[in-house]
């Protein structure tokens, strides 16, 4: 046996090896890249304008100092809000007819469709909106900015809670079946409850999600500058006003969007941990 | 029976015996004798079973004495745990399965159009191979979920009923002080009683037990086979099981199964001692299966 040609080959693997780790890390480091820049960036641009002011006041006029983003933080919390009391629900009870009732090929069909839904562009939401709710009632609202948050929640919503239901052990159904359980507590007092961990996952992680969507709010939400004392009035929410701001000739709001922005990414990041975090007592 | 005692939670207990009076082990139905026959309780009559195109039981009929164990026995794939869970219905679980014949539970058909297989499910409890207490609920909860979820609120009757099914698996006083850790804080053993703990809380007349020892150690074993024998004064017991040395411990009547067809049923000490059919015979002597 040739042991030197045998050697030769054996180097040249070797080399290989190295080579395809080497892409490998490299690519893993390009991953994380933005998101490091990003946070470095939004961190050492807005950390200065985060103060007090920030969280409770509206916005200065333009040219005079100060003011804050509170109406934004208030509108977004409240359309959130209302955007996951729709979306949550109706994802979920969908999910549910999915996994315990819908027959194969209708179930195929709904899954499908929620995951076009995934990907229909989010400005297209908020057209919708636009149409269904803004034009017949005169006028920007929080309701419409909620309703096209809440259309963008409901595919999320149903997927990941889908999923978690398929994890359910069959043995569990049977057991309730066998005690002659209703079909529909079943579904709802043992299996939803079994996974509601993972379901309360699904639902943060839509939230956190559609709480940076701008897209669909500019045309439904549209925006505020003072605080708005109804839910059938142009609101205020942190994506918009990051926006706004940032678009706008003055460095005082230029300064406030980062801020905006780095807040929203703090809200966005807590959300990540509290999955986390329920995500780690997930039983099997 | 009439058709409102079998939509009713509460049915009554057949009557005629005493609880605690075992049946003497005289024959099973098909095998009639002059002597006074035992109360039949469930009647399978030219029962098949189709899993899509796959046959997967012959025309079985059999009938199981009331307040007594029967054992099935067969090797894996014979159809026991199939006609067991036809028995509740559970088998309609799965799409695809066809049934013809008939099965009776007390002289009523539990195939009938106008019958509930909900309705079916609380009146012939079931227990799993695998114990299945939920993990979401307290031992306390796990035993009266049944009853809660079918719209049962009264509190006394709950707490009465709790100790009562608790005490009926020999549960009782292992858990006692905790009854409100979860279920699945048990061990595997303490776990299975839970569930047929659970399976009697909806007063069933019937229980399944689909080899419900297998996954337990002998101390563990022993110990749920004590609890068949208690249990099958009150209720009737079908238990299905791999093991022969369980089936003659435990049951009363052994039926032997293979390839879908129920090749023989006859007491307990008859099936083990003198076996009318030479695959019976070849089977229980280990010959095969």
């Amino acid at each position: 046996m040739d042991w030197q040609q045998g050697n030769d080959r054996h180097a040249w693997r070797k080399i290989k090896s190295h080579l395809m780790s080497a892409l490998a890390i490299a690519s893993a480091c390009i991953v994380i890249l933005p998101l490091g820049m990003v946070l470095f960036h939004v961190a050492i641009k807005g950390a200065s304008s985060v103060n007090v002011d920030f969280f409770t006041k509206v916005p200065a006029p333009p040219g005079s100092p100060g003011g804050g983003m509170a109406n934004a933080l208030v509108g977004s919390l409240i359309m959130l809000a209302i955007a996951t009391g729709i979306g949550a629900p109706i994802g979920v009870l969908g999910a549910l007819y999915n996994s315990e009732y819908g027959g194969a090929k209708f179930g195929i069909a709904i899954r499908f469709l929620a995951d076009v839904l995934n990907g229909v562009p989010s400005i297209v939401w908020g057209i919708l909106v636009y149409a269904i709710v803004v034009v017949p009632m005169h006028g920007f609202s929080a309701w419409a900015g909620s309703l096209s948050l809440a259309f963008m929640m409901i595919p999320l919503v149903m997927r990941t809670t889908e999923e978690v239901l398929a994890l359910v052990p069959n043995g569990y159904r049977e057991a309730a079946l066998a005690l002659g359980i209703p079909k529909w507590r079943i579904s709802l007092q043992i299996v939803a409850r079994t996974a509601l961990k993972g379901i309360i996952t699904g639902i943060l992680l839509a939230i956190a999600r559609v709480a940076g969507e701008t897209a669909p709010l500019l045309f439904t939400a549209f925006g505020n500058l003072n605080w708005q004392s109804s839910l059938s009035q142009p609101t205020a929410a942190l994506p918009l006003q990051i926006y706004n701001y940032a678009i706008s000739p003055y460095n005082d709001w230029h300064r406030q969007a980062w801020a905006g922005a780095l807040v929203l990414i703090g809200f966005v990041f807590l959300l990540n941990i509290a999955v986390r975090f329920l995500a780690r007592g997930k039983r099997a | 029976m009439c058709p409102p005692d079998v939509n009713s939670i509460e049915s009554a207990r057949p009557t005629g015996q005493a609880p605690g009076a075992r049946t003497v082990p005289s024959a099973l139905s098909m095998t009639p004798q002059p002597t006074a026959k035992p109360e039949v309780a469930i009647a399978i009559d030219k029962f098949s079973l189709w899993y899509g195109k796959n046959q997967a039981l012959h025309e079985v009929t059999l009938g199981i004495n009331a307040r007594s164990t029967t054992a099935i026995i067969g090797p894996s794939g014979c159809g026991k745990s199939t006609l067991l869970r036809a028995v509740n219905r559970m088998h309609e679980v799965n799409p695809g399965t066809r049934m013809e014949g008939k099965i009776e539970l007390f002289g009523r058909d539990l195939y009938a159009p106008e019958v509930d297989p909900t309705v079916v499910r609380r009146r012939v409890g079931m227990v799993f191979q695998k114990s299945n207490p939920f993990p979401t609920m307290s031992i306390r909860d796990n035993v009266l979920v049944g009853l809660k979820l079918n719209g049962i609120t009264d509190k006394v009757l709950l707490s009465q009923r709790l100790e009562e099914c608790l005490k009926l698996a020999a549960l009782w006083d292992e858990v006692k002080d905790h009854l409100k850790r979860p279920g699945t804080s048990l061990s595997g053993g303490q776990q299975q009683r839970l569930c047929i703990a659970r399976a009697i809380a909806m007063r069933p007349e019937v229980l399944l037990m689909d080899e419900p020892c297998s996954a337990l150690d002998p101390i563990a074993t022993a110990k749920i086979e004590e609890l068949i024998q208690q249990l099958s004064s009150q209720f009737t017991i079908v238990i299905v099981t791999h093991s022969m040395q369980q089936a003659a411990r435990v049951s009363d009547f052994t039926a032997f199964m293979y390839l879908g067809k129920l090749v023989e049923a006859d007491t307990t000490d008859k099936i083990f001692s003198n076996p009318a059919n030479k695959q019976t015979e070849a089977y229980i002597t280990g010959r095969f299966g």
